[in-house]
């Protein structure tokens, strides 16, 4: 793992946690949307922090998509679960709702298997041909060894 | 009645992320490292490369129908609930998913983190 590498995953863990709060927080301004007025849905994108929070988005999914290019899917997505503790911060502390103890557990349990993950190789070498990675084997053997 | 609409999109969310993630990754290792062919063949020949994959616009579609249920989803129930619970119950279903699909040599290490997610979105839902 290089150092332009780590700055990708980090790219998706922070993107994706201040995406998803500005879509909250635009989506506060709007309410619930019925069931029966799906338009509405359309419409939305038009407020101005659903639109940030989908630029925040757009750029994440750059991240991401530069991550599965080299990565494991079950390698990166473990990677983003961080963001998942975050934004249940951004949640407690910026539109205060209530995280109970038990949730909080659950937060924890995430993070740790986010760790537990994160710690193994980035990349394993398929079992199907049609899926192989230009990666080299030297590289791979590297990863399974760190 | 919110509870009920809110769950129903945290399903909706995982179906259609789950399909999107595996389609991605499928492309994205059919299309290699990006920076190595950013460096080789320069940024336009590496986006006609990525948008020239089938796979990859199935996977956007898949990602747009992921995220309107998301939105839907988020003017229903609070952003601590529907985030974490959709994303976290989504990484057990590709766990799931790479090894039929991608066929991702999903080890122990792997499974167990696996599990401690799904614990974890367990007692986020209690």
């Amino acid at each position: 793992m290089t150092f332009r590498k780590y700055l990708v995953l980090a790219g998706i863990t922070t993107f994706s946690t201040a995406g998803d709060s500005l879509l909250a927080r635009g989506m506060k301004d709007t309410g619930g949307i019925s069931l029966h007025h799906l338009s509405g849905l359309l419409l939305v994108i038009l407020n101005p922090w659903v639109a940030l929070g989908i630029l925040c988005l757009l750029t994440f999914f750059s991240c991401y998509i530069s991550a599965l290019s080299w990565a494991d899917l079950t390698y990166v997505l473990p990677a983003t679960s961080l963001g998942y503790v975050l934004v249940s911060f951004i949640g407690r502390i910026g539109f205060h709702e209530v995280i109970s103890p038990t949730r909080w557990v659950g937060i924890m349990m995430i993070a740790a298997g986010v760790g537990f993950a994160a710690a193994g190789p980035s990349v394993t070498p398929s079992r199907h041909p049609s899926v192989a990675t230009e990666t080299s084997p030297q590289a791979v053997s590297q990863e399974m060894s760190s | 009645m919110r509870e009920t609409y809110a769950w129903a999109a945290i399903g909706l969310i995982i179906l259609a992320s789950t399909t999107a993630d595996v389609l991605l990754a499928y492309s994205m290792k059919k299309v290699g490292d990006v920076g190595e062919l950013w460096k080789r063949r320069g940024m336009l020949a590496l986006i006609g490369r990525v948008l020239s994959t089938p796979t990859f616009a199935l996977g956007l579609l898949a990602m747009g129908v992921a995220f309107y249920s998301l939105l839907f989803g988020l003017s229903w129930g609070n952003l601590s609930l529907v985030v974490p619970a959709s994303a976290s119950l989504t990484f057990v279903a590709n766990a799931v998913a790479a090894r039929i699909f991608l066929h991702e040599r999903v080890g122990r290490r792997r499974w167990i983190a696996a599990l401690l997610v799904a614990g974890g979105v367990v007692l986020m839902a209690v």
